[in-house]
């Protein structure tokens, strides 16, 4: 059984998709999905602990050998990732039976749920795999349910978001696949352990760095980097709160995950930083992302589309670590990565029970409610310090760590650019601040309680993840650090 | 070099059109129809990299040596039906958006949103 944890990881949610069906009441069907989800998260769990005491796992899909069958590669890197993805799941589901009961008509809910599953073991499959294929495949089945999702948002503007969403995803995946395509041509291999020992052979010829260029653009899209993040407000603004809470959590992260496994392990480090200029490319585009994004978070009125232009300065943040090209900056990227969805997953979890309780979430809706909904507002206050990177909050760790990184390589000025950043995040998380706490409740909600139970439990096991992981750093740093390091080791 | 490449050629403007019409045209449908043939250049491109000249269909047979490669082949089995399904998703929303909008037109839909702002 143990042996067999790498695929069980994508196969359970993916099995279990189906079988939705076949429960007739909505309350077992969610019953059923959060179950599942939590035993994805026990999966990961043992499976991160294994790759910690004994190294990569390598599985063999029904026993093909490496380079003709399907090999699944769990690395510190893989078994990170897999314990944010599906544990940000697990959590976010809790709510979800109280939440879609008033965001989605009832003849619905089952779907939901097997979208939920389908979107989340497609995450859990691009980031288990080993091969190059295997990527493309699991990132349209979750790409596709996540158009679906989306649309399932009760405002119209949802499904114009999905369109978009769709038209923008489906070009960034087909580029992926063009570039395997191209990749494949030149070694005859998909495997991607494989590919990193032949491509080195090819590497001078025009088809490899074409390869690379449209796969770098695909992925581009796909995480949403400034300028190509034009799709993520609206998607993540009108869909139902649940899905935002899960999505904003880990869908732009399996893409930096996709983006950190094609240029360290497949293309490997010095053709990737040489053949093209990446380092600067990256640097500037982060750096822009940041601000663009954390200036028009500033003016928006709509809190979810508030929080989801700070997420593009969030991923700003990662790609800067990325572009600083060291241990330390690849570090501050992954604990950001982990952070972020620590943050996000809290923050639009609450914005989920305010939406419960007032149905919208307009700022000017806010009034009052720091009085009305304590602990929700709580919640978001705590969570928009560790967006902001106060210390004794997650937001902290990985700034410092970012901003060591800059200064170790000499560059100040990037250093004092993302302080500034940070001051931005202050500016928009003050507007949430001032209308719930300083100004007297509306008249017409007056009657409004605090969110029920079954938001508060996951909303604050969240936010009390946040200061843990802010205080007792051990974890988090011990296994970024140590897959930073295997990645600037020698190859996969 | 025009006619050794011809399948690439072929693949190329494919793919050039139907990006052309994902970003200029502002209909729905339009729209779709894009970027189906954007992935179908792509289809092309596994499909005419996999050919061996001489080469036949994989099966086992007296008299045959060479056969077309039939890895590539199988993989894009997979994307067309991955093609399938977005289309149909796409159209589906595309349906959608026409009896929430009474439109299928990109500005007209722009419009109504910058009104609900």
């Amino acid at each position: 059984m143990l042996i067999h944890l790498p695929i069980l990881q994508v196969i359970v949610p993916l099995m279990a998709a189906p079988l939705c069906l076949l429960l007739t009441r909505p309350r077992l069907v969610w019953l059923f999905t959060l179950i599942v989800s939590g035993l994805a998260f026990l999966i990961s769990c043992l499976l991160l602990q294994q790759v910690m005491t004994s190294g990569t796992i390598i599985y063999e899909l029904s026993g093909w050998e490496a380079p003709w069958g399907i090999e699944y590669r769990i690395d510190q890197l893989n078994a990170f990732l897999l314990l944010i993805i599906s544990a940000v799941s697990t959590v976010v589901l809790i709510a979800a039976d109280t939440s879609i009961k008033k965001e989605i008509p009832a003849d619905k809910h089952t779907f939901f749920y097997i979208l939920y599953l389908l979107s989340l073991a497609g995450m859990l499959g691009i980031v288990a795999t080993g091969d190059a294929f295997n990527v493309f495949v699991f990132l349209e089945i979750s790409s596709l349910s996540a158009y679906a999702l989306i649309a399932l948002g009760k405002d119209r503007r949802a499904l114009w978001a999905a369109y978009q969403y769709l038209i923008m995803g489906t070009i960034g995946a087909t580029f992926i696949l063009i570039g395997i395509g191209l990749m494949y041509q030149m070694t005859g291999t998909l495997n991607m352990h494989d590919l990193s020992m032949r491509l080195p052979e090819v590497e001078h010829t025009r088809t490899v760095f074409t390869a690379f260029a449209f796969i770098i653009v695909g992925i581009c899209l796909k995480l949403a980097l400034f300028p190509l993040h034009l799709w993520l407000p609206n998607a993540y603004a009108y869909a139902p709160s649940i899905v935002t809470a899960f999505f904003a959590a880990t869908a732009t992260k399996v893409a930096i995950y996709l983006l950190i496994r094609f240029t360290f392990s497949v293309f490997g480090l010095s053709f990737s930083f040489t053949a093209v200029p990446l380092q600067v490319l990256f640097l500037v585009l982060g750096l822009l992302g940041i601000f663009a994004a954390s200036m028009a978070a500033i003016y928006q009125k709509n809190i979810k589309h508030l929080f989801a232009y700070s997420s593009i300065a969030q991923i700003g943040y990662m790609i800067v670590g990325y572009s600083v090209s060291t241990t330390t900056g690849l570090m501050a990227t992954l604990l950001h990565l982990f952070n972020h969805a620590l943050m996000k997953s809290a923050l639009f979890l609450a914005l989920a029970a305010v939406m419960y309780r007032i149905g919208s979430v307009q700022l000017s809706q806010f009034q009052g409610l720091g009085r009305q909904m304590p602990l929700t507002m709580a919640a978001i206050v705590i969570g928009g310090l560790s967006l902001i990177g106060v210390p004794l909050t997650v937001g902290f760790v990985s700034k410092w760590y970012l901003i060591l990184a800059t200064l170790e390589n000499g560059w100040w000025p990037v250093a004092v650019l993302i302080l500034l950043g940070s001051l931005l995040a202050v500016v928009y998380v003050w507007r949430i601040v001032e209308v719930a706490y300083f100004k007297p409740p509306l008249a017409s909600s007056e009657s409004i309680e605090e969110a029920p139970l079954s938001f508060l439990i996951p909303i604050w096991i969240l936010v009390l993840a946040n200061i843990y992981f802010g205080i007792d750093t051990r974890l988090s740093v011990q296994v970024t650090q140590s897959a930073a390091q295997s990645l600037f080791g020698v190859g996969l | 070099m025009l006619m050794g490449l011809y399948n690439d050629w072929v693949v190329v403007v494919l793919m050039m059109v139907g990006f052309y019409i994902v970003i200029a045209h502002g209909n729905l449908i339009k729209k779709i129809v894009g970027l189906s043939i954007f992935q179908t250049s792509v289809f092309i491109f596994y499909i005419s990299m996999a050919k061996v000249e001489g080469g036949t269909a994989p099966i086992l047979a007296e008299g045959i040596s060479q056969y077309s490669n039939p890895l590539p082949h199988v993989l894009i089995l997979t994307a067309i039906v991955v093609g399938i399904a977005t289309t149909a998703l796409a159209l589906a929303l595309a349906v959608r958006i026409k009896e929430a909008y009474g439109s299928i037109e990109e500005e007209e839909i722009q419009k109504q949103d910058n009104l609900d702002c």
